[in-house]
């Protein structure tokens, strides 16, 4: 039996870094807020402490920090006529869980998106024409503009003391920052983090090649820094254990280490672990969300009643979530009808590695941070001409290599045996003079008709619910894009001085076993567009004003960057909406 | 509260959510702190096998030092515990799908949907190894792989690679692959879980281990680091060598 | 266990206050009187009742019920909540003066100096008064309490007698002319109302004050209260007094932050205190001379302790405490510049590696960074190898710490809450 618990202002449905961005803002408005989490509660001197965090096998290869896929998991195929499969082990992406969510275990690289990207649809038609667009295309303006969010993508990087070089403040280039970017009102709150040896030396083989190269913002900090809330953080060390594990020395930007010692205190606020929101419950018109239902691991489920409700679960949780409460229309890919679960996206990534002579290179690897790296930008976006090439799109590429835990890094010249006398001697003698850059470069995903998320008919979760089920395969468009600028990549690595190097470009089919970055997006995504969207310019929903869905949900394709500065944006924004407009007249805050 | 160690990777729990208590308990007004917190690795403890028969063990030990041989400077796979390793790893939730989506209907897919076999890891080295002894015998006379010399061995590993070589009733190829994952990873990972014994692996590559400070050296360019390695129990320089 | 001597006059105190008269009768305090009851909810706060009269959540505060561990045994603290039958609601206001400043229950048996009246009987009448007319506030909670809960003989109360006689100087507070007011206001509220000498000053055998070693440090069975003379090795010496009003008001400062008992005592008094208050207290901290020894010679650096503890320290420390041991200001102590690294007693030191640590977290502070535990990636010839290192690295030096050292505390650990 459902118990029923007191009536609280707001609920929000997973506490990550939108949800706990959300509660600081609206109880700073005075409202009562509770927050329901399915993970646990973790900090660092409890569960990533220095003592034990470092261990590759544990937490990269063996997932620790992440979600079960017995807890729930996805149905994967890549094309609508094949059978979807479970995600029995976790590959292409990696699921958060607990408190923190992925900002507990991400890079913490935190690009914003270019003015472009928010136009693209607009923008690439008048530049190209709409037949130069692939067919099945289904990219769309976002709503919103890059001057819209700049105030917020400037609050999240106060919040979060991220380290850069600007690049365009107010209009003005500066030297050393990204030429390209959006302008921004002032410089990042913390100077760039030094680089490391092959970092810099991809940098200066950019740079001869006439590129300009800039430190990729990191939110591993390069300072000590107090942020806006009075919450401390310390200077980055190095350690080289960055994404998929927690930081042991609050030196990466998190919910932990930014608001959460500030939330946590609020009188108004306080929260549920261990707790899974099974749907979030509307009456009897379906246009009014009255709270959620969640169960807890004794099994007993319970009812949080609210007046305004907050999907804060991740992307692909918010769109299961959805779906499962029968809010919104589905996507029907055939009719092309409906808005829950179109437009799903992820990141087109490859990489190129470079194999140095010994005797000359000492990289020392694993002296490094989560967002460290120089990168160049003059691939993304539309910042050059597509014309000859057949595609849209692009990405920034750069030497972004995190470390050099050996279980992964310990690569060998294209050739070399997988095992045996040949293998070990050349681990010996490329390990330290190896360039791993990883996500090295780092494209758009554009959303088309036949990528997007609905329920799956036969797999079930330990509920008994249906998985959520991804179909999902890479265009011709994005291949085209991954093959020009792997290329250009090569280039750049080879210059450093790479005795040889190893390409490894993006191929179809998309394969659900190769990491390719968490930045899954859309399914639930924003517009002005009432038919296409699932949620307004402000993250409201559509059809339940007292609902708003925060995250890369909304994301109605990406773009070539990491997506959280531009998901915490959007929660700042959103958060001021609901602040300034909504509390004040709730109801719909766009007319459509 | 309390300490808890926990045999997550060593041999006998599964996966817990988080490794903390489960506790779905409201929480507010300060951060949740308990002394003695934390769920630190559990040591694999030496000796004997959890999960390998001793005739499976040595095969394990033979495969081991060919994937990763001896030589003067390095031990190979055998000597540097990654047979221990692979051992303790199938005895615990890694043999045995914990955590892992288990649910039916079990359909071979494309190669892009990733596995989906009933049967975990611990079950499927145990009948390829027994697999690999009956082709081994069959094509050598009667010998087992660890019998073989070590040119055979090669052969043996190198045909079942390629697929020119097949076992009955198990996948040769995919086999050589995983005992190649585990192996290397076994040989690469914290000592703490078996293998890379003493570090000789990280020594090898000047990998100098679950360190956390590196602020004097990021702008030492091309200098080669200098500190040993470190495991997550320590270093023999931790201790006090007295008298 | 009770006594049948104790158990008798425990039946005859309740038989007293179950005739009681309401407790408004025969008061001085006026219910009516806002300054007084503001007046005396900060003193209540700079005495820090709450630390011991309210138990570990408990739902109402004052209603006592909270374990006191002492040498001699746990003493339960009694309900102060106005509650006539399981409270002090009944009470005179003489008879809780004379509990707060003489020890001296209503049925004339004598509190036992867990409760400081020692430090309490430096407060006026008025002060006590104005707590009480604070008091007197509270919603009376009933909530009965076996308030004796020592072993013989300390449950004999008339042990008491002989202990005060030998122990207790009573009167109040009187103010040395030659010092400034502000200094006058430190002494007051610290040998007072903060009572801080209870766990500063080190006991002799029978739990009194060793006067001589005032405010030199003293150990608390699982912690060790630091020295905070201003002595420059071991005690407050190199903090400026801006460096103690802010960790009295923060439990950070750009030195090091609080933990344990004294986090909790920041939390819910000192922090609430006003910052004249408060840099009066540091104005008399700093006066206080302490004991004055140099520092001992380090170790030296090839001692094979200190050699290991470098390695541990590289390995491990330096991630939070830094290269060079200075820390990160208000967020990872600096254990090349803290006093409490350097106590002459170690128990904090090794307590807090071994079982880790959060640090307070407070309005001006909220961050309250943790440290983890280490109990089971060190041995103790490891731990004490590491702790010997932090107290030689840099000037000035401490002793070193010692194997046994550490087993004390981690075999002590086992049996004791924190």
């Amino acid at each position: 039996m459902v118990r029923r618990l007191p009536k609280k202002d707001v609920v929000i449905i997973g506490l990550g870094w939108t949800g706990s961005i959300m509660a600081n803002e609206l109880t700073d408005e005075g409202l009562d807020v509770i927050a329901i989490e399915r993970g646990p509660w973790r900090a660092a001197p409890t569960d990533f402490p220095p003592t034990y965090i470092q261990d590759e096998l544990r937490y990269r290869i063996r997932h620790e920090l992440f979600l079960r896929p017995d807890q729930t998991t996805f149905t994967f195929r890549n094309k609508m006529d094949q059978t979807a499969l479970p995600i029995r082990t976790w590959g292409a992406f990696m699921p958060p869980n607990g408190v923190g969510g992925g900002g507990v275990h991400w890079n913490a690289e935190t690009f914003r998106f270019l003015p472009s990207d928010f136009v693209v649809k607009t923008h690439l038609t008048q530049r190209y024409g709409a037949s130069f667009l692939p067919q099945d295309i289904t990219i769309q303006d976002w709503g919103v503009t890059y001057d819209d969010l700049e105030p917020h993508y400037d609050q999240f990087e106060y919040l979060c003391g991220t380290s850069g070089t600007a690049g365009n403040v107010r209009g003005k280039i500066m030297e050393g920052g990204n030429p390209f970017e959006g302008a921004r009102s002032r410089p990042y709150p913390t100077p760039a983090q030094p680089q490391p040896f092959s970092h810099t030396l991809f940098a200066k083989a950019a740079r001869d090649l006439g590129y300009k190269p800039f430190p990729q913002p990191s939110g591993n900090l390069s300072q000590a820094y107090t942020n806006p809330l009075g919450v401390r953080m310390g200077p980055c060390t190095y350690c080289g254990f960055c994404e998929w594990f927690g930081c042991a020395n609050y030196s990466k930007a998190s919910p932990q280490t930014t608001i959460l010692p500030v939330l946590i205190r609020k009188q108004n606020f306080s929260f549920r672990d261990n707790s899974e929101v099974l749907h979030i419950n509307t009456d009897g018109s379906g246009t009014r969300a009255t709270g959620v239902t969640f169960v807890d691991t004794s099994g007993q489920e319970w009812e949080q009643p609210a007046d305004l409700v907050i999907l804060s679960a991740f992307t692909v949780f918010n769109v299961q979530l959805l779906l499962l409460s029968k809010i919104g229309k589905p996507y029907d890919p055939v009719a092309n009808t409906g808005v829950i679960g179109r437009n799903y996206t992820h990141q087109t990534i490859s990489t190129v590695n470079g194999f140095f002579d010994k005797d000359k290179y000492i990289f020392n690897p694993f002296i490094s941070s989560g967002s460290i790296g120089m990168c160049i930008d003059e691939f993304n976006g539309d910042n050059f001409d597509h014309g000859p090439h057949g595609f849209v799109g692009g990405g920034y590429m750069g030497q972004v290599q995190t470390g050099g835990r050996p279980i992964q890094s310990t690569l060998v010249p294209p050739g070399t045996p997988a095992w045996g006398t040949k293998w070990k001697q050349a681990v010996r003698d490329n390990y330290l003079s190896t360039v791993i850059p990883g996500t090295g470069v780092h494209g758009s995903f554009y959303s088309y008709r036949d990528v997007y998320l609905d329920l799956d008919p036969t797999y079930k979760d330990r509920l008994g619910r249906p998985l959520m089920r991804i179909t999902m395969d890479f265009h011709e468009n994005e291949i085209k894009q991954n093959a020009f600028l792997t290329d250009k990549f090569a280039e750049i690595i080879k210059a450093m001085g790479a005795r040889e190097i190893a390409k490894h470009p993006r191929t179809a089919p998309y394969d659900i076993t190769q990491y390719q970055t968490t930045h899954v997006c859309g399914g639930a995504i924003m517009g002005d567009d009432r038919p296409t969207s699932a949620v307004n310019r402000y993250l409201q929903h559509w059809d339940v004003p007292n609902l708003f869905v925060l995250g890369a949900s909304a994301f109605p394709q990406n773009a070539g960057y990491n997506p959280t500065g531009t998901v915490c944006a959007l929660a700042y924004w959103s958060a001021a909406a609901i602040r300034n407009q909504y509390l004040k007249k709730p109801g719909p805050l766009v007319d459509a | 509260m309390h300490f808890r160690r926990r045999d997550l990777l060593a041999g006998t729990a599964l996966f817990v959510l988080g490794g903390r208590p489960s506790r779905a308990t409201l929480i507010s007004g300060q951060i949740p702190w308990e002394p003695d917190a934390g769920n630190p690795p559990q040591p694999v403890t030496p000796g004997g096998w959890h999960f390998f028969t001793a005739s499976e063990g040595s095969t394990i030990e033979a495969i081991a030092d060919r994937i990763i041989p001896p030589d003067p400077e390095t031990p190979g796979g055998k000597d540097s515990g990654c047979a221990v390793f692979v051992d303790r790893q199938l005895a615990g939730p890694y043999g045995h799908n914990g955590g892992l989506y288990n649910k039916p209907p079990f359909h071979k897919g494309s190669k892009e949907q990733g596995p989906q076999s009933e049967k975990g890891l611990a079950q499927t080295y145990r009948d390829s190894l027994a697999a690999l002894d009956r082709y081994c015998r069959a094509t050598y006379s009667g010998k087992s792989f660890a019998d073989l010399s070590d040119s055979d061995k090669d052969a043996v590993l190198t045909a079942l690679e390629s697929g020119k070589a097949k076992l009955e009733s198990a996948d040769g190829a995919a086999f050589v692959k995983q005992l190649i994952t585990d192996i290397q990873t076994g040989f690469f990972a914290d000592p703490i879980y078996g293998g890379n014994r003493d570090m000789v692996a990280w020594k090898m590559i000047g990998f100098p281990g679950a360190r956390y400070n590196y602020l004097d050296w990021v702008h030492r360019h091309n200098q080669r680091y200098p500190l040993p390695p470190v495991s997550l129990q320590g270093r023999a320089e931790w201790t006090p060598k007295n008298g | 266990m009770l006594s049948r001597a104790a158990a008798s006059i425990t039946l005859l105190a309740s038989a007293l206050l179950s005739l009681a008269v309401p407790s408004f009768a025969g008061t001085t305090t006026d219910g009516q009187e806002f300054s007084q009851v503001e007046r005396g909810r900060y003193l209540a706060r700079a005495a820090d009742c709450t630390a011991c009269h309210t138990a570990p959540g408990a739902a109402q505060p004052f209603a006592g019920g909270r374990g006191i561990e002492t040498p001699f045994g746990t003493i339960t603290t009694p309900n102060i909540t106005p509650d006539l039958e399981t409270g002090i609601g009944a009470w005179t206001d003489d008879e809780f003066d004379n509990a707060m400043r003489k020890g001296i229950r209503p049925d004339g048996s004598r509190l036992y100096p867990a409760m400081p009246y020692t430090s309490y009987t430096k407060m006026s009448r008025d002060d006590v008064m104005a707590i009480r007319a604070y008091l007197n506030t509270l919603t009376p909670v009933h909530h009965e309490v076996t308030v004796n809960t020592l072993p013989f003989p300390f449950n004999i109360r008339l042990v008491m007698r002989v202990w005060n006689a030998l122990y207790f100087n009573p009167g109040e507070f009187k103010p040395d002319t030659s010092k400034s007011a502000a200094w006058n206001r430190g002494a007051y509220l610290v040998e007072g109302p903060a009572h801080c000498s209870v766990c500063h000053t080190p006991k002799s055998a029978l739990g009194g004050d060793k006067t001589s070693q005032y405010m030199r440090g003293a150990n608390l069975q699982s912690w060790f209260a630091p020295d905070i003379t201003n002595d420059e090795v071991s005690g407050l010496g190199r903090w400026s007094a801006e460096d103690i009003t802010a960790y009295l008001k923060s439990g950070h400062n750009k030195i090091t932050a609080a933990t344990g008992p004294m986090a909790e005592e920041i939390q819910h008094s000192s922090s609430q205190m006003t910052d004249s208050d408060l840099a009066a207290i540091a104005t008399y901290l700093k006066s206080l001379p302490g004991r004055q020894t140099s520092a001992p010679q380090p170790v030296a650096a090839n001692d094979p302790a200190m050699v290991a503890g470098q390695a541990i320290y590289r390995d491990q420390c330096s991630a939070c405490h830094g290269l060079d041991g200075r820390g990160i200001p208000q967020l990872f102590p600096s254990l090349a510049e803290s006093p409490m690294v350097r106590s002459s007693d170690p128990t904090s030191l090794v307590r807090i590696l071994l079982r880790g640590a959060q640090s307070l977290a407070t309005k001006a502070e909220p961050t309250s960074p943790g440290m983890p535990s280490y109990a089971w990636q060190l041995d103790d010839a490891q731990a004490a190898a590491v702790l010997t290192y932090i107290r030689n690295a840099w000037t000035p030096a401490a002793p070193p710490v010692t194997p046994k050292d550490v087993d004390r505390v981690r075999s002590d650990r086992e049996t004791r809450t924190n």
